[in-house]
């Protein structure tokens, strides 16, 4: 089995399903000829023309709109947004157009279009070039929202987003784009969307991550291992509509979690989740669920080491639930 | 029936620009230090002193120092994330501006914004912006404010290329069209948008045409020339500050290094930047001034002398401040 990183599993996919698939276009700014920003479509020009491959005007509502139109006919458009961060201008039309079209047209009109765009911080990119916005999104019914963890799971997830009906945001965590390494299986294979995965088993804490989260969460979880405690990790994978019966079946089992979220804490994911294993898990919580997130603060350039959740304070966070 | 096409609105015509000195040697020594400002911030950055994402402004240097310089301390600007040379020409220093790309608490915003984010109220410099287009709207609103106050000040709003093809562009110019608000919108053009070139993101090459459609005064021409732009922006100010005329300028420039530091610039040729570095706008500059305004070497020199001095200090300034160290307040502490 081949090596690959985030991104070279992102093109393997992409470049899969376009043999697979003539209906799979790519759209966005400097995707074509320059390969995206951080080379994601590198080489699928050559491969698939430009007409398949659009290199598109800087204009984000344009390109969704688009891609919307496109879909509808049965299309399967994958534009790229160069970042989370610029995803804005097209806000309206993913929110208000892409979202609803299935419902508001009685499912005469799916939008299978599928959004990929780096997220998140860790990079020194300051303000425009460092935001998490899943929130958002998941808080848009009608979208699917999903992050993969590493490379196997980003080509397995990007497969099952572009195959399915409904649109959906793909969050790829661009921290560790190049740092995640790991085997990928050269030809097709999925992952189930709306399943989460336990990434390891244990009996004291339940931890929570997803995307570059989940990474940070191992390290707590490693250090908090050192000093004999047990944690159960599992990666979110598909944040909308995301797997509570795994979540919840893994609080019952330790009575104690942990959710871990780079996005600021107010309204984030997390307080979604910890209302959801509240709900559910209540008579079996010895502690309070806690939430270890970013801060209600505009993200920052200098301050950003003291932003992110780090394994330190996964660590405490773990050791908080279990002293309550 | 046809209808008659609209009457295009009062377009410019190119004219001499003599060499004044005095102005031409103070116009030479800002562009120079904005240079030297970008070639010190280049070198943070591969120290690693500077992080994030840093655009150059290298070759473009003329038309901010060009443009601000037809405006009066008192008028707004509203750039770029290609924006220090803008600050740096809006009076603001070079410690205030290499510190803020340091992230040190000295820095224009306290270094809590760095390189996009460079903004000075005292001196009307109403930032950087990183998000592309979106800054538009928001100077046009800036405008209205000096309308409705009679206050006759006029905002001068950069934009690029590529920033010609998003919703905020239009609506910003459409609103400052239909209010007449005293603006002068600024398309430095630097004939790519990141890796596009413009024929893959314009169907039509000349952004000012896009004046047509709203009814607003237009201009287009060669940003390598200092005098040139100055003169140029002075008449559409003019009608900003006199008559409330919005202007859409399109300045062709080019930029001699990536769109930021990690791009490499791959989809353009050695031979193309070449041609361009022989448009030099410091060399014109520099020539002229010594050939047509007499200035010895020695003027010369000490002007660099000067700016190597300043740049000396100001690196200084930003290695030995101390970093930031303010959040906004959480609402929730952990
Ligand atoms: C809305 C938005 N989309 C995309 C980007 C990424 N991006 C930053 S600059 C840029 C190119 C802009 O080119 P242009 O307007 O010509 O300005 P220049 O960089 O040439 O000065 C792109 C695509 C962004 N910052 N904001
Ligand atoms: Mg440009």
């Amino acid at each position: 089995m081949p090596t690959m990183n985030i991104i070279q599993a992102v093109n393997d996919a992409l470049r899969l399903e376009m043999r697979r698939d003539p209906r799979v276009v790519i759209l966005g700014e400097d995707v074509a000829k320059f390969g995206g920003v951080f080379r994601a479509t590198s080489g699928l020009v050559d491969e698939f023309g430009p007409d398949r491959v659009m290199d598109t005007p800087l204009a984000e509502a344009g390109i969704i709109g688009a891609a919307i139109g496109m879909a509808l006919y049965g299309l399967r458009p994958v534009p790229e947004i160069q970042f989370a961060d610029f995803i804005f201008p097209a806000f309206d039309q993913i929110v208000n157009e892409l979202a609803k079209f299935r419902y508001r047209s009685g499912g005469q009109y799916p939008a299978p279009v599928v959004i990929r765009t780096p997220y998140g911080g860790g990079i020194r990119g300051g303000h425009y070039h460092s935001q998490s916005p899943e929130a958002l999104f998941i808080h848009t019914p009608g979208l699917k929202v999903v992050v993969p963890s590493d490379p196997y799971e980003a080509k397995g997830l990007l497969l099952s987003c572009i195959r399915q009906n409904d649109p959906v945001l793909f969050l790829e965590p661009k921290r560790i784009y190049r740092a995640s390494k790991g085997e990928v299986p050269e030809g097709d294979y999925t992952i189930p969307l709306g399943k989460a995965r336990v990434v390891r088993e244990g009996t004291q804490v339940t931890v929570i991550a997803w995307g570059s989260m989940l990474h940070t969460a191992l390290e707590g979880v490693d250090k908090a291992a050192e000093l004999g405690i047990s944690c159960e990790v599992i990666d979110l994978r598909t944040l909308m509509p995301f797997d509570v019966e795994t979540m919840v079946e893994s609080v019952k089992k330790t009575g104690r979690a942990v959710i871990v979220q780079e996005a600021p804490r107010t309204c984030g994911f997390a307080a979604e989740l910890s209302a959801t294993i509240s709900e559910r898990a209540m008579a079996w919580l010895e502690a309070p669920v806690e939430r270890l997130c970013g801060f209600d603060t505009p993200f920052p350039y200098t301050l950003e080491h003291e932003y992110m959740p780090n394994g330190d304070r996964v660590l405490s966070t773990i050791q908080k639930t279990l002293d309550w | 029936m046809n209808l008659p096409y609209a009457p295009s609105r009062i377009e410019a015509v190119e004219r001499e620009v003599p060499v004044n000195k005095a102005l031409l040697l103070g116009l030479y020594r800002q562009m120079l230090a904005i240079r030297r400002i970008e070639e010190a911030s280049a070198k943070a950055y591969a120290q690693g002193k500077i992080g994030g994402f840093l655009h150059l402004g290298i070759g473009q240097e003329a038309v901010c120092v060009g443009a601000v310089g037809a405006l009066r301390p008192e008028d707004y600007v509203v750039a770029t994330y290609r924006e220090h040379g803008h600050a740096y020409a809006k009076g603001m220093t070079a410690r205030s501006i290499l510190a803020e790309l340091y992230g040190k608490k000295t820095g224009c915003s306290k270094g809590l914004g760095g390189s996009m984010h460079l903004f000075d109220a005292e001196k009307n410099f109403l930032g950087g912006y990183g998000i592309v287009g979106g800054h538009v709207p928001l100077a046009a609103g800036v405008a209205y404010k000096c309308k409705y106050l009679g206050e006759k000040r006029v905002t001068l709003c950069f934009f690029g290329d590529g920033a010609a093809n998003i919703g905020g562009f239009f609506e910003g110019v459409a609103l400052a069209a239909l209010w007449k608000l005293p603006i002068v919108f600024i398309c430095e053009n630097n004939l790519y948008s990141m890796g596009t070139p413009l024929y893959r993101s314009l169907s039509v090459e000349d952004v000012s045409m896009k004046a047509l459609a709203f009814g607003i005064a237009r201009d287009r021409f060669d940003g390598e020339d200092v005098l040139r732009v100055r003169a140029r922006l002075a008449e559409a100010v003019e009608r900003a500050r006199e008559t409330c005329e919005p202007t859409l300028i399109e300045v062709r420039t080019y930029r001699f290094r990536g769109h930021s530091m990690s791009d490499p610039g791959q989809y353009r040729t050695k031979d193309e930047v070449e041609e361009w570095k022989k448009r030099d706008p410091l060399s014109i500059a520099r020539r002229r001034l010594v050939e047509e305004a007499d200035a010895d070497e020695g003027e010369l020199r000490q002007i660099e002398l000067g700016v190597k001095a300043e740049l000396e200090d100001a690196i200084r300034f930003a290695d030995e401040s101390p970093p930031a160290d303010e959040y906004l307040p959480f609402t929730i502490k952990e």
